[in-house]
């Protein structure tokens, strides 16, 4: 199955091993034109600010809401979190309203042992860096994790977005999760 | 499903490693005040570095360098949502406190400030990551050893000649590359000469290369020299003067992203690199006598 990982910036090669570790084929993709040809996009974690801007130069970010709309299955992590939700910072392809760096600086990022209900009944091992939350879900995303503070996994329809970051360890549940909702559609 | 955060875990190698990963591919910008923290986020900067005086400044006045004023990284953190890391001197351990205490989102103990003492600081006690320079492998190891989250290359700060940082990116990258195929007592020989612990040595060589991030940095003045220092095999780049003491610094710092989101597409480059105005003057590192270098501090 391939799949579009937007490579701008960020943890590009750990995603790149996440998603390959799962069953995924990635191809990486820095300018327009490519993302019609996957199956499935990946945005990784990165700086929000920056990504966001290096998105608009290549022209990426038009192009990721065309391939909403042609109904793409879409995966995005913290930054990609941000990219995907409503704010000031986002495309708002998923009706969640995010809120940025919540817990405060770096010196607050933190890990949790999360309970996500549709990964099984083992724990996941969240890593959260200046992470953002979403504050306020429509009626249509399905919430599959949340801390105090806010949601930190949701999913509407085939987009599917973390607060955390499911690419740093060797889990790659949620990564085989993404492959299937492509797969079941 | 709800879980409390008192039974969170803050401050783990995971977290301060994977700060530093979100920073790859990226361009932190060496700012004085937050006017210019605005200037290098506008341009797309992923974190901003806060100091006194830029590399250039320190090495004209002279003196003792210092962290920057406690108020002025206040200020700039306020100022911009990207991160903002801050430098401590070498071996001064308090500062570093105060700059935890501050909030900065990483501290560079860092060769530019004077440093205080023949130890580095021990990286491991704090929650925030730190980077910290080197000039070779073993150096390298000895900083992570220490707790360092990343690395960059010295270089030769202040001089807006990059080849320094040429000379010590192509030096790690080659002893990893040397390591390639040595069995276990084969890296025990070389982790004594290069003076670095055997466990680093051996999972540096299972990686292929250095445990953490590393970035380039260290007379860095044009796009094209951020982009010679990707081609090396860098993660990032750290932009000290080559921004504020260029003749147009809102363009120099657009450019410099851009070259190195671009690094490996020359045509892109040469588009980028047209009519930025004058790129900082610099100094021809040759020409500084060698009790003046800012690379021979620590150890």
């Amino acid at each position: 199955m391939k799949i579009a990982l937007i490579a701008l910036q960020g943890d590009v090669s750990e995603h790149k091993r996440a998603i390959e570790a799962a069953g995924g084929e990635v191809v990486l993709v820095k300018c327009r034109g490519f993302l019609t040809d996957c199956e499935g996009i990946v945005i990784p974690g990165g700086e929000s600010t920056t990504f966001m801007r290096l998105m608009r130069r290549a022209g990426i970010d038009r192009e990721l809401v065309e391939a909403k709309d042609a109904g793409k299955a879409i995966f995005g992590t913290c930054a990609g979190l941000v990219i995907l939700g409503r704010s000031e910072y986002g495309l708002g392809l998923i009706d969640a309203e995010v809120e940025r760096n919540v817990f405060g600086t770096q010196r607050e990022s933190f890990e949790a042992m999360l309970k996500i209900p549709v990964l099984g009944e083992e724990p996941f091992r969240a890593i959260f860096i200046r992470a953002p939350v979403i504050k306020e879900a429509g009626v249509g995303v399905e919430v599959l994790a949340r801390i105090e503070g806010g949601i930190v996994l949701a999913r509407q329809g085939k987009i599917l977005v973390s607060a955390f970051h499911p690419e740093l360890l060797g889990d790659s549940r949620l990564f085989e999760y993404f492959l299937r909702m492509i797969e079941d559609a | 499903m709800e879980i409390e955060l008192k039974e969170l875990r803050h401050g783990t190698e995971l977290l301060k490693r994977g700060f530093a990963s979100m920073q790859k591919g990226g361009v932190i910008m060496d700012v004085t005040n937050p006017k210019e923290a605005k200037i290098a986020e506008e341009a797309g900067a992923v974190a901003v570095m806060a100091l006194h005086k830029v590399p250039a400044d320190i090495r004209a006045s002279g003196g003792i360098a210092r962290m920057a004023d406690p108020a002025v990284i206040s200020a700039i953190i306020e100022a911009v949502t990207i991160p903002v890391m801050a430098k401590t001197r070498i071996g001064h351990f308090v500062e570093s406190e105060i700059l935890e205490a501050l909030g900065v989102d990483m501290i560079d103990e860092s060769e530019v400030l004077t440093p205080v003492d023949t130890h580095h600081i021990d990286k491991t006690r704090f929650t925030v990551p730190f980077v910290c320079g080197a000039r070779d492998l073993g150096e390298a190891l000895r900083r992570i050893a220490e707790g360092a989250a990343m690395i960059r290359t010295k270089g030769e700060a202040g001089t807006g000649d990059v080849k320094e940082a040429v000379r010590h990116m192509k030096l790690i990258m080659g002893t990893i590359r040397e390591l390639r195929g040595k069995n276990e007592e084969e890296l025990m020989d070389i982790a004594r000469k290069i003076e670095a612990p055997i466990d680093l040595v051996v999972e540096t060589a299972k990686l292929g290369r250095l445990p953490v991030v590393n970035f380039a940095a260290g007379g860095i003045a044009t796009p094209a020299d951020a982009a010679l220092m990707m081609k090396l095999g860098a993660d990032g780049v750290f932009v000290g003067s080559g921004i504020f003491k260029s003749s147009d610094p809102v363009r120099m710092a657009h450019a410099i992203v851009d070259a190195v989101n671009n690094f490996d597409d020359p045509a892109k480059l040469a588009e980028i690199s047209k009519g930025l105005g004058d790129p900082m003057k610099g100094i021809e590192v040759g020409s500084i006598p060698r009790e003046e270098l800012l690379q021979v501090r620590g150890w």
